[in-house]
């Protein structure tokens, strides 16, 4: 493990009943990476990013997050969620709270921050998602891209040092696509260290260190853009590409 | 000429609804008018006895002649003055609980936990108070202890059994399964009977439980498991999203349940809820059977006396509008709530 390392897998497996939905999974992430990972349908990306974060569990292997290994233990898994946020393929804001209590939430409860400071770095978040203007709507008032937007600014509130995305543009309107990706690139252009699961090719070669290819519960290939799109070496790969491409 | 396009318009406006609203008025104007004499017109309101109810109409003497057992019970008149304190203050007591726009909230919120104690402290005696024993409480005062005692303790309960009915614990799982299918198997007179008989047993010597509380106890816990169950459906119709997006963003367990899941789940079960709360609140008349005198004892009371026997129309006339000035305003208030609930959160509903 390298001293820059911010997510370290180490031959990582993990089974639903009988099914094993990874199969030792290796994968080092250093700060200020970028990652895109990409394969089909049930191959296990969203398992494997949810393990980063505990959402779900891992049985087999090591996973240390930011210095913390993340076991049974709970306290680990506080600290690992505290520095690590994610944003959702279904946005997953709170219908019930408007956009900014929806971002000043975890930073007053769990951070423990004054509200007049929390509220101020909401906005400074919204601001730069664009939509200081609707903070005092609630979720459903907004369109899906501005939804994903808000989401991207309530993970951002919490100061991650890394930040997980799982699919965060398939739920949207082809319309509403780009105003999502061009946050993301903004983020990635600031130093952000990001896991980002995605389709968007366009932006993997924009965005990405690398590309990591799963399949099967195990990552098949893992290179930056230009090698992964002009050279893949595995079968699979190829086949996935034409595919997509 | 308003009026008259109004009636057009509403009552008359196809066939179907003409012919509705004749029968529904013809029924109206045959009705009415022999009930309001009975009620009013053609009632008697004071007389010594039944005998002095020579009008037509109802005999609400009965009424007079009993109001003050109807409110208190047997509870000594020189001390009435505590249970009419009590009356006072319930309404301070409830309104923060129920109103979070009231003047003042987080302060009357103090008083409202203190009430409980209050209550206890003046009906019962303690240091400076004579004490009263629950035999001599009785009427509305019982009705109102357990019902709406009963429903404001079992609330926190049922939210944590419903919560511990989802838990990951197995031993905290299991004993909130036991528990909630235990108390829904049995009718609530077998936990007011055990209550009375069983509870004292399990209770270290020396302490002795009032009746009275014992009731409380069972009905309690009757309506904590009912609660809970409504609660877990809400809690089931969560979406897995807003529990991943609360743990992501690192809330602990209470802290997302307390923020997030039950402000939604609760909302969506709130009908549900006051639903249980009402019947609860009707159910509380059982404790005739284990020598309660409630608003219903106090009933059959007056009708067994001589002196007012056989007007069972008037009493139970009067305890049934009793009731339904409470139970018509815990429905009134889920509406409120609902509605308001909306509005704050989904702008679509606006
Ligand atoms: N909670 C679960 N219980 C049982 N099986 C599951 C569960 N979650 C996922 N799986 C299975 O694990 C496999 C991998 O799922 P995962 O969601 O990680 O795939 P994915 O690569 O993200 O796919 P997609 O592109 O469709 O999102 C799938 O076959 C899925 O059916
Ligand atoms: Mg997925």
């Amino acid at each position: 493990m390298n001293q820059d390392s911010i997510i370290y897998f180490e031959n990582v497996s993990k089974w639903f009943g009988d099914f094993q939905v990874l199969k030792g999974i290796n994968l080092e992430v250093n700060k200020g990476e970028k990652i895109v990972v990409c394969g089909p349908s049930g191959s296990g990306k969203s398992t494997m990013i949810r393990c980063i974060n505990r959402l779900e569990e891992h049985q087999e292997g090591k996973i240390i997050v930011d210095g913390t290994e993340l076991t049974g233990n709970v306290k680990n898994i506080d600290t690992v969620r505290r520095e690590v946020g994610m944003v959702f393929q279904q946005f997953n804001l709170f219908p019930h709270l408007s956009i900014l209590d929806n971002c000043t939430l975890a930073p007053i409860w769990v951070r423990k921050m004054p509200k007049v400071e929390a509220t101020e770095l909401a906005m400074q978040y919204l601001k730069r998602v664009q939509i200081e203007d609707q903070v005092h709507k609630f979720p459903n008032q907004l369109s899906g891209g501005q939804q994903q937007r808000a989401a991207i600014a309530r993970a951002l509130c919490m100061q991650p040092r890394l930040m997980l995305f799982d699919e965060p543009t398939s739920a949207l309107d082809p319309e509403m696509i780009k105003e999502v990706l061009d946050v993301m690139i903004g983020l990635a252009q600031d130093g952000m260290t990001m896991l980002v699961v995605t389709h968007e090719m366009g932006f993997a070669k924009e965005v990405a260190d690398r590309i990591v290819f799963m399949d099967e519960g195990q990552i098949v290939e893992a290179k930056a853009p230009k090698e992964f799109f002009e050279n893949p070496d595995s079968e699979r790969t190829k086949l996935f590409l034409s595919q997509i491409l | 000429m308003h009026s008259l396009n109004w009636i057009k318009q509403n009552l008359f406006s196809t066939w179907l609804n003409s012919i509705v609203s004749i029968v529904l008025i013809y029924f109206l104007a045959s009705v009415i008018p022999p009930l309001l004499d009975w009620f009013i017109f053609e009632a008697t309101f004071i007389a010594d006895d039944r005998t002095g109810c020579t009008t037509e109409g109802a005999c609400w003497a009965v009424v007079g002649a009993r109001f003050y057992q109807f409110m208190y019970g047997f509870y000594p008149t020189e001390e009435v003055w505590r249970v009419n304190l009590v009356y006072a203050m319930l309404p301070f007591g409830i309104a923060p609980l129920l109103w979070d726009k009231i003047p003042f909230r987080k302060q009357f919120l103090f008083f409202s936990m203190a009430y409980p104690f209050l209550v206890f402290f003046l009906l019962y005696g303690g240091p400076g108070l004579s004490s009263v024993a629950s035999n001599k409480w009785g009427g509305l005062l019982v009705t109102l202890f357990l019902g709406l005692g009963g429903i404001l303790i079992a609330f926190p309960l049922s939210i944590f059994l419903a919560l511990g009915r989802r838990s990951k614990m197995p031993a905290i799982l299991t004993l909130c399964i036991v528990f909630i299918e235990f108390i829904r198997g049995v009718p609530l007179i077998t936990l007011l009977f055990f209550g009375n008989i069983m509870l004292p047993l399990f209770l270290p010597e020396g302490i002795n439980l009032d009746t009275i509380i014992r009731a409380l106890v069972a009905v309690t816990i009757f309506q904590a498991a009912y609660g809970a169950e409504v609660i877990r459906g809400g809690l089931q119709a969560m979406p897995k999203g807003q529990y991943e997006a609360a743990q992501a963003l690192g809330l602990s367990y209470w802290q997302m349940n307390y923020k997030i899941i039950l402000p939604q789940a609760l909302k969506i079960t709130i009908p549900a809820l006051v639903n249980t709360a009402i019947g609860l609140f009707k159910d509380t008349s059982l404790v005739l059977l284990i020598g309660l005198l409630d608003l219903l004892g106090i009933g059959r009371a007056a009708l067994a006396d001589t002196k007012w026997m056989a007007l069972h129309v008037e009493v139970y006339v009067f305890i049934a509008g009793i009731f339904f000035i409470f139970c018509f305003g815990f429905s009134r208030y889920s509406l409120y709530l609902e509605r308001k609930l909306n509005t704050d959160n989904d702008g679509e509903n606006k």
